[in-house]
């Protein structure tokens, strides 16, 4: 027996794949968001109300990542965008070969802008890269404004920080300036939109931002 | 569950390496995990006994877990301080303005390996 030395990070395949998969998007021209939040967050009511607003302007696609079931991705298609569910089998989190997968069986052809829905869950997704070009996180409301002490690193990783449920700000005691202080505190460039799917508030902003970043994207 | 990944991409990265640098057996793979990387040690092992064994090249292989400590600096007042002790907040100043240095890493630090007998 021979020993030989490493010092290689355990995640360091998954990285490889993650940077091959985004130069392909990047050639394709297709931006793929990953999306990262704890289950109930809205993801899909905040995606649903996002797809309806920019379905004239641009061709949008969803991979829902789900331990299991399809419930996801039914809601997604009665909107009339493509939508493929991945299913993890018991995995925590998404990484870089099942989200090449996931894409490859849906198919990106002339498709502009993706979203991946991560598995909910505000830890493991944080570590693992999915080959997306932005990092999105998303926090309700009634999670609480505390999420940036608890959860760091997903902070840390993500370019911008939707926070939903907007609507029920006064019946939670949702500090927003704290938050938004505690989460600038970990991540000094992240954007931050607060939005109501449900009355609309704040949704121009975070679209504009998503409008922009697909545009710069294909450049 | 959060192991269960972390030994696959373990598997494959050996998998990987075994192909590329002609190895038939691994004999042992040694591991650093960071004392906040979020790893459970004991959970860990679980899952690599559970998966080397649909790796023909890691079946007989044995883990080594050693572990790296956390350390935090404080840009306020440029101490290092233990991590896993005092946390976010530096025990000399408190102040919050802390950044962890080391001690999130999992890093594949070594392994013992058997090289194909026919060479190339």
């Amino acid at each position: 027996m021979k020993v030989i030395e490493l010092h290689r990070s355990v995640t360091a395949s998954n990285d490889a794949d993650a940077e091959a998969l985004r130069a392909e998007l990047k050639k394709k021209g297709t931006l793929l968001i990953n999306l990262m939040s704890s289950p109930g967050s809205g993801k899909t009511t905040l995606l649903s109300r996002t797809i309806q607003d920019l379905k004239a302007e641009l061709k949008i696609a969803v991979l829902e990542a789900d331990i299991e079931s399809a419930v996801d991705a039914e809601r997604i298609e009665a909107l009339g965008a493509r939508a493929i569910q991945v299913h993890t089998d018991g995995m925590c989190h998404m990484d870089a070969g099942m989200t090449r997968e996931g894409l490859e069986a849906m198919g990106l052809e002339e498709i502009d802008l993706a979203f991946l829905e991560n598995v909910g869950n505000l830890i493991c997704p944080a570590e693992y890269d999915t080959g997306a070009g932005r990092n999105v996180m998303i926090l309700s409301v009634p999670e609480g404004d505390d999420k940036p002490l608890k959860y760091p690193l997903m902070f840390q990783k993500s370019d911008a920080l939707v926070i939903t449920k907007m609507d029920a700000l006064d019946y939670f005691g949702f500090d927003l300036e704290q938050c938004r202080k505690r989460a600038k505190h970990l991540n000094p460039d992240i954007e931050i939109f607060p939005v109501s799917a449900k009355s609309g508030q704040g949704m121009n902003e975070w679209e504009e931002w998503l409008k922009k970043e697909t545009a710069a994207w294909k450049e | 569950m959060h192991e269960m990944g972390i030994v696959m991409h373990l598997a494959k990265t050996l998998d990987e390496l075994a192909e590329e640098q002609n190895i038939a057996k691994i004999g042992s793979v040694t591991l650093q995990v960071g004392e906040v990387s979020g790893i459970m040690t004991d959970l860990f092992t679980d899952a690599w006994d559970y998966f080397k064994v649909r790796h023909p090249v890691l079946s007989e292989s044995q883990l080594k877990l050693e572990t790296i400590k956390a350390y935090t600096f404080c840009e306020n007042c440029g101490k290092t301080y233990e991590t896993v002790r005092f946390g976010k907040t530096c025990p000399y100043c408190e102040s919050g303005e802390t950044y962890l240095v080391t001690g999130n890493q999992c890093i594949i630090k070594e392994i013992e390996a058997e090289e194909n007998e026919e060479g190339q």
